[in-house]
């Protein structure tokens, strides 16, 4: 075989891989531009219950991805889960934002959401949130519901004591 | 009593061997990273053996990945369809092919199409003398021979992995979309939000890079080692095959307990 024809079916094997690289980086995937560190800042939240949230889960606002989550700890003294979140520079929030871990759809991941609040001055690297929403724990939730169950009979119809 | 010597003698040639060959290959993969230099300055005789390692594993590559894609769009949709989420087939399908079946099938394949050609290449080198001939006129035979063969294979490996990829997706769209009728939207847009490049793609290259490695490192190796006879050519490239495959199995566990452990 030719030197020409063999250099031609090696760039195109060449540009086929990387075609089929940008394919994969492009439409398969997708850049996770809040990852990285140079373009975030770090906000803490503290929560009573963090139910299954996970390092890495999205932090959305208003159901936009705008980070995720860095790392999850427990305080010792205070015996609440310590959120880092890693948010992206781009999206700056007010000092009363509150933040709720919420799940997408009945099954799905757990995810931080943010709420914007209403004061002019923003969070700043290392802030912390002040008003969060723990994790709504189906095992509660069931429990909750099992004793209104059984409350309600018992004090709706109120048994009235002859006399 | 002298049963148990002779098989106590054997054990120990056969530690023997085993630690001399492993040093040998060591020092023999030293010695071909010393005189890559000297063969990438011809790096005609590189393109050669991409073109053999890799152009010509194409098809392979190209038709067991479009198959692959298929059969894991009909299972991934036969496994959603139960927990009513077959929406998220194109997460499925994506993922289990940039993480896992991509850089392994191919690794695969590739160590039986290509891996095994270099080695039966260079053994038959050997076996007819070549290699000693060219010593003979001062051409060095790792430069020349084995050099371009390993940084072919290296290069090719993870062009070949992500082609398998991309047409394996492509293969699962097919099935997903096409013939079962998944919204495409949904398909594409929940596949681009849990697939991300760095975590995802990257290290499935990553992977794909250290299978060509252990690939073309244990192709070369057989070739150059083996016994110069026919006999010797074919177990060679036996062991090539086997090798790799047990390589790239285990290298593959090491390298996603690191990667992946979802924390």
């Amino acid at each position: 075989m030719s030197r020409t024809t063999l250099d031609l079916w090696v760039g195109v094997f060449v540009a086929l891989g990387i075609g089929a690289l940008i394919f994969l980086a492009v439409k398969v995937g997708s850049f996770s531009d809040v990852s990285s560190r140079g373009s975030t800042y770090v906000l803490e939240a503290t929560f009573e219950d963090v139910g299954g949230l996970k390092v890495r889960a999205p932090v959305k606002s208003a159901g936009v991805l705008v980070g995720r989550v860095g790392s999850i700890q427990l305080d010792p003294k205070i015996f609440r889960a310590v959120v880092r979140l890693n948010i992206n520079k781009e999206f700056t929030f007010p000092t009363d934002t509150s933040a709720s871990i919420l799940t997408s759809g009945v099954l799905g991941e757990q995810y931080v959401g943010l709420g914007a609040g209403y004061k002019t001055e923003v969070l700043k690297d290392g802030n912390v949130l002040e008003s969060t929403q723990p994790a709504v724990v189906l095992e509660k939730l069931i429990g909750q519901f099992l004793t209104n169950k059984t409350e309600a009979p018992a004090s709706a119809p109120a048994p009235v004591p002859a006399q | 009593m002298n049963a148990l010597a002779a098989t106590l003698r054997r054990l120990g040639a056969m530690t023997i061997d085993g630690v001399w060959r492993l040093g040998f290959a060591a020092r023999f993969s030293l010695a071909v990273l010393r005189y890559s230099g000297q063969s990438f300055l011809r790096l005609p005789l590189t393109i050669r053996e991409i073109y053999f390692s890799g152009v010509l594993s194409l098809l392979i590559i190209v038709v067991s990945g479009l198959f692959v894609g298929l059969v894991l769009g009909l299972q991934g949709y036969d496994i959603l369809r139960r927990f009513g989420s077959s929406d998220a087939l194109g997460i499925m399908v994506a993922l289990s092919l940039l993480r896992e079946l991509g850089p392994v099938v191919a690794a695969l394949l590739f160590a039986s199409r290509a891996g095994s050609a270099v080695t039966a290449e260079i053994g038959l080198m050997k076996t007819t003398e070549q290699l000693q001939a060219m010593d003979m006129m001062a051409v060095n035979p790792l430069a020349r021979v084995v050099a371009p063969r390993f940084w072919g294979g290296v290069i090719s490996m993870p062009l070949l992995a992500a082609m398998f990829s991309a047409m394996g997706i492509f293969g699962g769209w097919l099935i997903g979309v096409v013939a079962i009728g998944v919204d495409d939207g949904a398909f594409w847009s929940q596949m681009r939000a849990a697939v991300d490049f760095r975590y995802d793609v990257l290290n499935g290259v990553i992977k794909s890079f250290v299978f060509g490695v252990a690939v073309s490192w244990i192709a070369v190796f057989e070739g150059y080692d083996c016994q110069p006879t026919a006999e010797g050519v074919s177990r060679a490239i036996t062991r090539t095959v086997v090798y790799s495959a047990l390589a790239i199995l285990a290298l593959d566990f090491v390298l996603t307990s690191f990667m992946f452990r979802g924390i």
